[in-house]
C-alpha cells in the first residue's frame, strides 16, 4: 500500500485532506519511522489511526448544521417580532410598519433556508418553544417585561440583541458554506438584510430614548451619550455591553468576544474578538487611518462562532429542547 | 511551512503580504503535492497577470480570483471614501457645512467618512504591491454637494444630492460584496468581506431611513416577502427577504459613472 498514493486519491474527493492532516500535525509524530518501511502488518492500524484523527476530531459543522442553526435563529426572531405585533400596547403605531417588514423578512429567510435544507430542515419549533424572558423556559427571566404592554423600550432592546447576534452568527457561519456558492450567496443576502434590520432597530431606539416616534424624527435624532439606550446604527466599541449588560443573561455576550481559540473546523486565521476590535488582519486601523478607536471598531463588524451563538440563544429556549444544542 | 497565522503575514507587506496568507489547503489545491512552492507565487500574482494588462483599453482591471475581489472591493471603497471626504471637507458644497453642529446628519456623515476611509486604507495596506490597482480618480460631477436630497419629481439629469449619492453608494456596496462572495476562495478574505459588508448595510439602512422613513429595506434592494396566508405562520408567502446581490459587471455600470476616464473599472476577470 502506498500511503501517499492513497492520500492523493482522497484529495480528489476531499481537497482539504492535507489540511486535515496538517492541522493535526501531531499525527505525524507517529511517522518517525518515515524513512523505514512500516511493516505490512502494522500499516493498516497506523492508517486507521491517522484517518481517525484527521477526520474524527477536526470536523466543524456541515453546511446543513450551519443552515439549521441559522434557521433556528430565524424562528427565534420571527416569533419574537410576531408576538410583539400581537401584543396590544407594545409597539407604537408609527413603528408597527417596520416590525411588520422585519417579521416578514424573517419569514422569507425561513422559507429560503427550508428550501436549501429540504428534508434536512428542522421542524418549525413553534412559538411555545421560545422563552423570550431569557429564563431558559421558566418564563421569569429578566426580559419578561419586553413582551408586556409598556415594555416598548426593552422590547426594542431585546430585538437589537437578537438581530445583532444574528448578524454575527451569519458572519461566523459563512466560511462553512463556501463549498456551495449559491447557498453562500443566499446566506450573504440574508446577512446584510439582518444588518439593515439592526440599523433600523437602533434608529428606533434613539428615537425612543429622545421621546420621539417614527419618521423622520427617529432618523434625525443623533445618538446619545449612552450607547446602551441611544446607540448608533452601527456597533461602536462594545456598545457599553448592549441594551442590558447587568442582567443574567447579559447582552454583553452579544457584543463581546466569541470562543477563542476558535472551535473545531473554523478555518485557520479566523478569530472571534469582541466588537470593540480595532485590529484587522494584523493592521491597526486607528493607526493606519488616523481615526478614533470608536470609528475603527464601528467600521468592522465581528463574526461570532457557532459555540458562542448557541450559548447565547440557549437562554431563550427550555433546557429540554433540541434547539441550539 | 509552519507559519499560518494570517494576521501577522497580512501585516507584513514587505514580505509579500497577502501572497503568503493563503491557507495551506489552497496552496495544496493549486499546486498539488508535487509542485511544491511555486503555488505561492502563482497566487500572489494571480495566474492571469501575464496576459491581462491592467490598463488595457484605458480601464483598470481588478484581476482574478481572491486578489481580483480584494481589488474590486478596494475600488468601491476608494469611491465611497473619496465621496464622503469631499462631503465633509465642505469645500465643494454647503450641504454638510450648513448642518447643525449636533445634528444627526452631521454625526452620521462624519462617521461614514471615517468608516469608509478605514475600509479604503485597509485594502490599500493589505493588497500586495505587485497586484494592487492604482488610486482611482473619481468624477462626482453628477452630485450637487449643496443639496441633501434631490426634490421629488426632479427632471431627468438633475444632479444627485449628498444623501441620494450616499444611498446609491451604500446600496451598491452591499449588493457588490454579496455578489462577489462566490469568487473568494480564501475563507479569511470571506470573513473580512463579511466584517465590512454588514457595516455598509447599516449605513445604507440609515441613509434610506433619513431619505424616507421605513425604507431601510426597500423593494429596490431587498426581495421583500409577502405572506400569502396568516402572517403568523412562518415561511409561507411570496418573495424571500433576501438582499438583491449584484454581479461585478452590473455593479461597475453604476460605479463607472462616478469614475474618470482612465479610472473606470474592468471586472472581466471576475466571473
Amino acid at each position: 500500500m502506498d500511503l501517499f498514493q492513497l492520500i492523493t486519491e482522497i484529495e480528489k474527493v476531499d481537497p482539504e485532506v492535507y489540511e486535515r492532516f496538517d492541522s493535526r500535525r501531531r499525527v505525524f509524530k507517529h511517522l518517525t519511522g518515515m524513512g523505514k518501511k512500516l511493516s505490512a502488518a502494522a500499516l493498516p492500524g497506523f492508517v486507521a489511526a491517522l484517518f481517525n484523527k484527521a477526520y474524527g476530531q477536526t470536523a466543524g459543522p456541515s453546511v446543513n448544521d450551519v443552515l439549521n442553526l441559522a434557521l433556528s435563529l430565524e424562528y427565534l426572531e420571527f416569533y419574537f417580532y410576531d408576538t410583539g405585533l400581537n401584543t396590544t400596547g407594545l409597539i407604537p403605531e408609527p413603528e408597527r410598519r417596520a416590525i411588520e417588514l422585519i417579521r416578514n423578512d424573517e419569514s422569507g429567510h425561513i422559507k429560503t433556508l427550508r428550501g436549501a435544507l429540504g428534508s434536512a430542515a428542522i421542524p418549525d419549533p413553534g412559538r411555545a418553544a421560545f422563552d423570550y424572558s431569557g429564563g431558559k423556559g421558566s418564563g421569569t427571566g429578566p426580559f419578561a417585561p419586553a413582551l408586556l404592554p409598556g415594555g416598548t423600550a426593552l422590547y426594542f432592546g431585546v430585538a437589537q440583541s437578537f438581530v445583532d447576534t444574528g448578524v454575527r452568527a451569519y458572519k461566523g457561519g459563512a466560511p462553512f458554506l463556501m463549498t456551495n456558492k449559491d447557498i453562500l450567496e443566499a446566506a450573504l443576502n440574508i446577512h446584510s438584510v439582518e444588518a439593515r434590520h439592526s440599523s433600523h432597530i437602533r434608529t428606533v431606539r434613539r428615537g425612543l430614548a429622545a421621546g420621539v416616534l417614527g419618521g423622520p424624527t427617529s432618523a434625525t435624532t443623533p445618538a446619545g451619550a449612552d450607547p446602551k439606550v441611544s446607540p448608533k446604527s452601527w456597533i461602536s466599541g462594545n456598545d457599553g455591553g448592549g441594551p442590558s449588560p447587568q442582567t443574567n443573561p447579559s447582552t454583553a455576550d452579544v457584543y463581546g468576544p466569541g470562543t477563542n481559540p476558535p472551535p473545531a473546523g473554523v478555518p485557520t486565521g479566523i478569530t472571534f474578538p469582541g466588537e470593540d476590535n480595532v485590529v484587522q488582519a494584523g493592521r491597526t486601523i486607528t493607526t493606519d487611518s488616523g481615526v478614533s478607536a470608536a470609528a475603527a471598531s464601528e467600521a468592522f463588524d465581528e463574526p461570532l462562532d457557532y459555540v458562542k451563538v448557541k450559548a447565547i440563544a440557549r437562554n431563550f429556549v427550555a433546557a429540554s429542547t433540541t434547539l441550539f444544542v | 511551512m509552519t507559519k499560518q497565522t494570517y494576521p501577522a503575514q497580512l501585516e507584513d507587506k514587505s514580505s509579500g503580504g497577502l501572497r503568503n496568507a493563503l491557507p495551506r489547503r489552497d496552496f495544496l489545491r493549486y499546486t498539488g503535492a508535487g509542485l511544491a512552492l511555486t503555488g505561492l507565487v502563482l497566487n500572489g500574482c494571480s495566474d492571469d497577470d501575464d496576459n491581462v494588462d491592467p490598463n488595457a483599453n484605458n480601464t483598470v482591471n481588478v484581476g482574478t480570483s481572491d486578489i481580483g475581489v480584494l481589488n474590486y472591493a478596494y475600488a468601491l471603497e476608494q469611491l465611497e471614501a473619496a465621496f464622503y471626504a469631499q462631503v465633509i471637507a465642505g469645500g465643494t458644497g454647503t450641504y454638510f457645512t450648513s448642518l447643525g453642529a449636533n445634528s444627526a446628519e452631521r454625526q452620521i456623515l462624519t462617521d461614514l467618512a471615517a468608516h469608509e476611509k478605514a475600509h479604503r486604507d485597509f485594502f490599500k495596506n493589505t493588497i500586495p504591491a505587485n497586484s494592487i490597482i492604482k488610486e482611482l480618480s473619481p468624477d462626482f460631477s453628477a452630485i450637487d454637494f449643496n443639496v441633501g436630497k434631490r426634490a421629488a419629481g426632479a427632471p431627468a439629469g438633475t444632479k444627485l444630492g449628498v444623501l441620494d449619492a450616499a444611498m446609491a453608494f451604500e446600496d451598491l456596496g452591499v449588493a457588490a460584496y454579496n455578489g462577489a462572495g462566490r469568487y473568494i476562495t480564501n475563507p479569511v478574505y470571506l470573513a473580512l468581506a463579511g466584517k465590512i459588508v454588514s457595516v455598509e448595510a447599516r449605513h445604507a439602512a440609515l441613509i434610506r431611513d433619513l431619505m424616507s422613513y421605513n425604507t431601510f429595506v426597500g423593494s429596490d434592494v431587498v426581495d421583500l416577502f409577502t405572506p400569502t396566508g396568516s402572517a403568523s405562520t412562518p415561511g409561507v408567502g411570496n418573495g424571500t427577504g433576501l438582499e438583491k446581490s449584484k454581479r461585478p459587471a452590473e455593479v461597475i455600470t453604476t460605479a463607472n459613472q462616478f469614475l474618470q476616464e482612465g479610472s473606470k473599472l474592468n471586472v472581466s476577470g471576475l466571473a
